[in-house]
């Protein structure tokens, strides 16, 4: 909300300057967002009177003027505007002046005639963006004043960013209110005499639903004249406001709304049919809103209608067939009170949001209503004529909120801000925020006023207090908390060593969105189910991923668009799998490897990163939980058929994959290198289990390497499978240390090489023990994989 | 010493001058000293000799055996220092050159705030709780006293899923999960994504928040300033300026905004900070009843506070970053300036 610091201060006018004055109510809890000074800097422009004009000899458009500026004798100025004409009071900057823009007024020639000043449109003196023709000031503006002086324009503009709590501060009289309290002063409120009633005309109201609408007043005015013009000064706090002068009636309304807080509306009277109706809609019915939108109701919209038809979305906006016009000469003025809760989210519902509706969903003060009516009757009469007809009011005195009594506990009240409070500056506090306050043993009985629609609770009146008081005046306290001590778990891994681990492999930690187009989604996970964002901020981000493989692709794309040509990254967070209507919310680390093996460099060949390289990394990370897992071949619709692993843990789960993106895939994402990915579920990842010691044995162990000759299909697993099967005790170590292919070896024959470590707790082995045993491992070896001893 | 010997022994260090390296000096060695070499024939020779002339001569020999051994051994020396001398020349390589192998990576900005966050609030025992990030309405809104239709809700820019699911709008619900399975005394911070529906130049559609809450007998308002500000100094490292402002949260109340003086200006007043010369750093409060009330905590039993910042701009201002969206655009060159 904007509000012109002056006419704020004519409510209450501390000693402040603006700057200190911005600074307390911020600190208050009302938000200073900017303060703007409601005028560019300009000078020399004071209120000029147009004696006479007359034809320029040698232009069509301009005049030559005769301008009374208050001294001893008129100026001639040339002016062009086609507005100009005598009698009019217009401001007029005399040489010396300084317009906006560090535009200097010289005495010039027009078409030969010479000009001693220039007369000013408001956009030349930088009040607004746009205007035309000169600026016309009222015909008492006192000829020779400074029009800096006269408008009142060194004034800012100051914004203020209130909390939906606030809403008593949405006028300037209420943050008025609010600085009359924060200084102890008292406040100016505008004097409003009821007006006298001098028209008989009247319509009915009937007001259907009491709950949403609890106070309904209107009153007709009739013969009055929406052509007047809208007094100068009430045009300059209005567009000091943010708001653009409309018409008479709308400025009248829109004035009283920030003077007071307090929505109103005119209808014309004569589009009106028969009585008034507070009601809720009908399911169905449509209204065309003033903004020209027409919307379609249901039941829970409350509206305002006439007999034959809809009026308004009560509280929200006005509609278009009962709007005002150049030609109105009835009024119906309505200023009601509507529950909040019956107008919260209706404006919203329609994509709408109005400065009424920003009131009425927050709180207006519902004591409000009968003084807003009058000062608004008050300023239509002034400005527009006519005759006002007596207040038509319907009030369900049990449906207007309530005030209740809250109790402030002393002891509660120094607990929570630790610290203690005089008792009287309590009460004080409280009273000069307007709440009734009654003094009890152990605290205070109070009752908020009607405009405070925050204060409930015991915790409120302690933010009050604490408010009024200054958080920046409350004590800290050094930290002294209970502590117990945290477990020091060895069953978890913690996942931030695993990212280091992997940042000391050469990977980027990246973080993308948990959201995706969809298109990516089913590129990279066709059989995927996912979940859709009812509102996604655009079709880029729509779908929830099933798979952290989208984000890194899309993250290694932007980096090879850019010419890099070696990425490493991985991600951990959530991925979200639909399976039999549930959404699963699953932690997963992913990670992409592209490009060369190694970061440029001299020391090693030259060679892509392949599917070992990225499983050396992995199993490094299972090397730092000590889960035991398997890589079995399998095929995952992601990735290459032949590069493609499932990792199974020992007891059964799919801990994740690991393989090469599918070239299809590669080349239709766009990349010109085979990518590498994996993807593993952090459940079962950082599971840990804790050592356990063995004594070391004194005897020394064995090594026996077999050269082993199997067929193509009998994978390293499968071998070393089977010697586990053996579950010889006193097997160390089985590893395979070589894989030939090629002369001596058959076609669709392989030569793997496998190295057996024996050792004995009790004795060294001897050589016919270490014979009986790799007899046996061979037997099974034979057995299960067909493998034989090359020669 | 005999005159045949002196041209002998002449001739030995001559052989001698003549090696140029270990094994022809070796082969020298052999042929004078070795069990067929000419000094150890003429020892043999001795045998043929009368006793008396024995003693003369052998003494002749071994002068001769051990000028020739001194020569040896400094010859020795000598060539042994010429070829250690030409393997350290043969073998000097240009240690400027890159080290070989693998480069090491990083971690995202973010985690390293996220780190750092943690790490502070542990020192005093808070413990590290993570939620799930599709919540339902009740955890993200209502038993954060936030009811359907509160004006509130507008502040949020909410993802639906439907009806009841959303994608948390803040860390908040943590606190409800927390306080519905566990009972006080509670120290707690919930780090994570979360999500608004709001993308421009300050805002991304996600990013992550430090929600925090300490929950026992007896907390007030001076324990949460106290927390407050000794997080921000140690966060900046640095003993800032720290203000509370009172704002409204509908989970706590009394609510506050925290400033600090702005880290790029000094509190001068400058672009960053719009020349305010503070900076909006978090939101905290006690919590509301309304809260206790919803996960059965007694409210004249207990107290706490509870506070929520945006990891993005607290990494934003420690690390100068001027643009919100590079967080999540992974350009290598960004990540790698934060390894």
């Amino acid at each position: 909300m904007k509000i012109s610091e002056t006419w704020l201060r004519t409510y209450v006018n501390p000693a402040l300057s603006t700057e200190q004055l911005v600074a307390q109510i911020t600190m208050a809890g009302l938000e200073v967002d900017a303060v703007e000074p409601v005028a560019a800097q300009f000078s020399g422009v004071v209120v000029g009177e147009v004696l006479e004009t007359a034809q320029h000899p040698d232009a069509d458009k301009l005049r030559v003027c005769r301008v009374n500026v208050g001294e001893a004798e008129p100026l001639q100025i040339v002016c062009g505007a086609a507005n100009v004409r005598s009698g009019l009071k217009i401001p007029a900057s005399v040489i010396g002046a300084v317009l906006p823009g560090d535009f200097k007024i010289k005495k010039s020639k027009l078409r030969g005639v010479e000009s001693f000043g220039m007369l000013c449109s408001a956009k030349e003196l930088g009040l607004v963006a746009e205007a035309e023709g000169l600026m016309e000031l009222p015909a008492d503006a006192p000829v020779g004043v400074d029009i800096r002086e006269y408008l009142q324009l060194n004034d800012n503009s100051i914004e203020v960013d209130l909390t939906p709590n606030r809403a008593d501060c949405l006028s300037v009289e209420g943050v008025a209110r609010e600085i009359a309290v924060l200084n102890q002063l008292t406040l100016a409120i505008t004097d409003i005499q009821a007006a006298t009633v001098t028209s008989t005309e009247k319509l009915a109201v009937h007001v259907d639903a009491p709950q949403a609408c609890p106070r309904y007043l209107g009153r007709i005015i009739s013969g009055v004249n929406n052509h007047a013009q809208t007094p100068l000064w009430m045009q300059e706090r209005l567009r000091r406001s943010g708001l653009r002068s409309l018409s008479a009636l709308v400025d009248v309304t829109n004035y009283v709304l920030l003077e007071l807080g307090q929505p109103l509306h005119v209808f014309d009277a004569q589009k009106l049919q028969g009585d008034i109706h507070v009601r809720y809609a009908n399911k169905g019915e449509t209204l065309e809103l003033l903004n020209a939108q027409t919307i379609t109701l249901t039941d829970n919209h409350l509206v305002i209608a006439d007999d034959k038809k809809l009026l308004a979305l009560a509280g929200v906006m006005g509609g278009n067939e009962s709007a005002v016009d150049n030609n109105t000469q009835t009024v119906f003025l309505e200023c009601a009170f509507f529950a909040p809760l019956a107008i919260a989210g209706k404006a919203r519902h329609f994509g709408l949001h109005t400065d009424s509706s920003h009131r009425f969903e927050r709180g207006v003060d519902f004591e409000l209503q009968h003084r807003a009516i009058e000062r608004a009757t008050q300023l239509i009469l002034d400005i527009c004529g006519g005759s006002a007809g007596d207040i038509t009011a319907v009030s369900s005195q049990a449906d207007l909120p309530k005030r209740e009594p809250i109790v402030l506990r002393e002891a509660k009240l120094t607990q929570i801000l630790g610290m203690a409070f005089e008792s009287q500056a309590v009460s004080d506090i409280l009273t000069r925020l307007g709440l009734h306050v009654s003094v009890q043993a152990d605290g205070w009985k109070v009752i908020p006023p009607s405009f405070r629609f925050d204060i409930a609770i015991e915790a409120d009146l302690i933010e009050e207090i604490a408010r009024i008081h200054g958080y920046n005046n409350l004590p800290n306290n050094q930290i002294l908390v209970r502590s117990c001590l945290n477990e020091a778990t060895e069953s978890v891994i913690d996942l931030e060593r695993i990212k280091d681990l992997l940042v000391d492999s050469g990977y980027q930690e990246a973080i993308t969105y948990s959201f995706i187009d969809e298109p990516m989604q089913k590129t990279i996970a066709p059989s995927a189910q996912f979940i859709r964002l009812q509102n996604p901020i655009s079709a880029e981000l729509a779908v929830m991923r099933t798979t952290l493989w989208g984000g890194l692709l899309n993250a290694a794309l932007h980096n090879t668009n850019r010419q890099q040509t070696r990425v490493r990254l991985f991600e951990s967070g959530l991925r979200f799998v639909q399976q039999q209507g549930e959404t699963h919310q699953e932690k997963m680390l992913a990670g992409l490897a592209l490009g060369n093996v190694n970061s440029e460099q001299w020391g090693e060949k030259t060679r892509l990163v392949d599917f070992f390289d990225v499983k050396a990394d992995i199993e490094a990370i299972f090397a730092l939980t000590g889960v035991s897992v398997d890589f079995v071949a399998e095929e995952h619709e992601t990735l290459h058929p032949g590069q493609s692993a499932k990792i199974v843990s020992k007891t059964g789960d799919v801990v994740g994959w690991l393989g090469m993106l599918h070239p299809t895939l590669e080349s239709q994402l766009g990349f010109e290198t085979p990518v590498f990915l994996f993807e593993l579920a952090q459940e079962i990842l950082l599971k840990k289990q804790h050592a356990r010691f063995k004594s070391l044995s004194k005897f020394p162990s064995v090594s026996r390497d077999l050269a082993l000759l199997v067929k193509e299909d009998v994978t390293s697993g499968d071998i070393i499978a089977s010697i586990a099967s053996c579950e010889e005790p006193l097997l160390q170590e089985a590893v395979i240390f070589d894989v030939y292919r090629g002369r001596g070896v058959d076609e669709n024959y392989k030569s793997v090489a496998l190295r057996l470590v024996l050792q004995n707790q009790t004795q060294t082995l001897t050589d016919t023990e270490i014979d009986a045993i790799v007899s046996t491992f061979l037997e099974t070896l034979t057995r299960q994989t067909g493998a034989k001893l090359r020669d | 010493m005999s005159d045949n010997l002196e041209a002998l022994l002449t001739q030995a260090l001559h052989a001698l001058a003549n090696a140029t390296d270990l094994t022809s000096l070796d082969d020298v060695r052999v042929h004078y000293l070795g069990k067929k070499g000419i000094f150890t024939a003429q020892m043999k020779e001795l045998g043929r000799l009368e006793p008396e002339q024995r003693r003369e001569a052998g003494q002749v020999i071994n002068q001769a055996k051990e000028a020739f051994q001194e020569a040896l051994d400094a010859k020795k020396i000598e060539l042994e220092q010429a070829a250690l001398l030409a393997r350290l020349a043969n073998e000097r390589i240009d240690v400027t050159l890159a080290g070989r192998g693998q480069s090491v990576g990083g971690l995202h900005p973010v985690t390293t705030t996220l780190r750092r966050i943690n790490k502070i609030f542990a020192s005093v025992g808070f413990q590290v709780v993570e939620g799930p990030e599709i919540e339902d309405d009740y955890h993200n809104f209502e038993a954060l006293n936030i009811p359907a239709h509160h004006p509130a809700r507008a502040m949020h820019d909410t993802f639906y899923f439907d009806a009841h699911r959303v994608l948390r709008t803040h860390t908040s619900p943590v606190q409800i999960r927390v306080m519905e399975s566990e009972k006080p005394p509670l120290k707690v911070i919930a780090p994570g994504r979360v999500y608004r529906c709001d993308s421009d130049i300050t805002h991304t559609p996600m990013f992550h928040q430090v929600e925090g809450f300490l929950v026992d007998t007896n907390v007030s308002f001076a324990d949460l300033k106290g927390v407050v500000y000794e997080f921000l100094r140690a966060f900046f490292e640095k003993d800032i300026q720290v203000r509370f402002r009172p704002s409204y949260f509908p989970f706590t109340e009394p609510s506050a905004e925290v400033d600090i003086e702005c880290v790029m200006c000094g509190g001068e007043g400058c672009r960053v900070c719009s020349h305010t010369g503070w900076l909006e750093v978090m939101g905290c409060g006690m919590i509301h009843p309304e809260v206790f009330k919803s996960v059965n905590i007694d409210s004249e039993t207990y107290s706490g506070f509870a506070f929520g910042m945006g990891v993005e701009r607290l990494a934003m201002l420690r690390y100068g970053i001027n643009d919100l969206r590079l967080f999540f655009e992974n350009d290598l060159k960004f990540l790698q300036q934060f390894n």
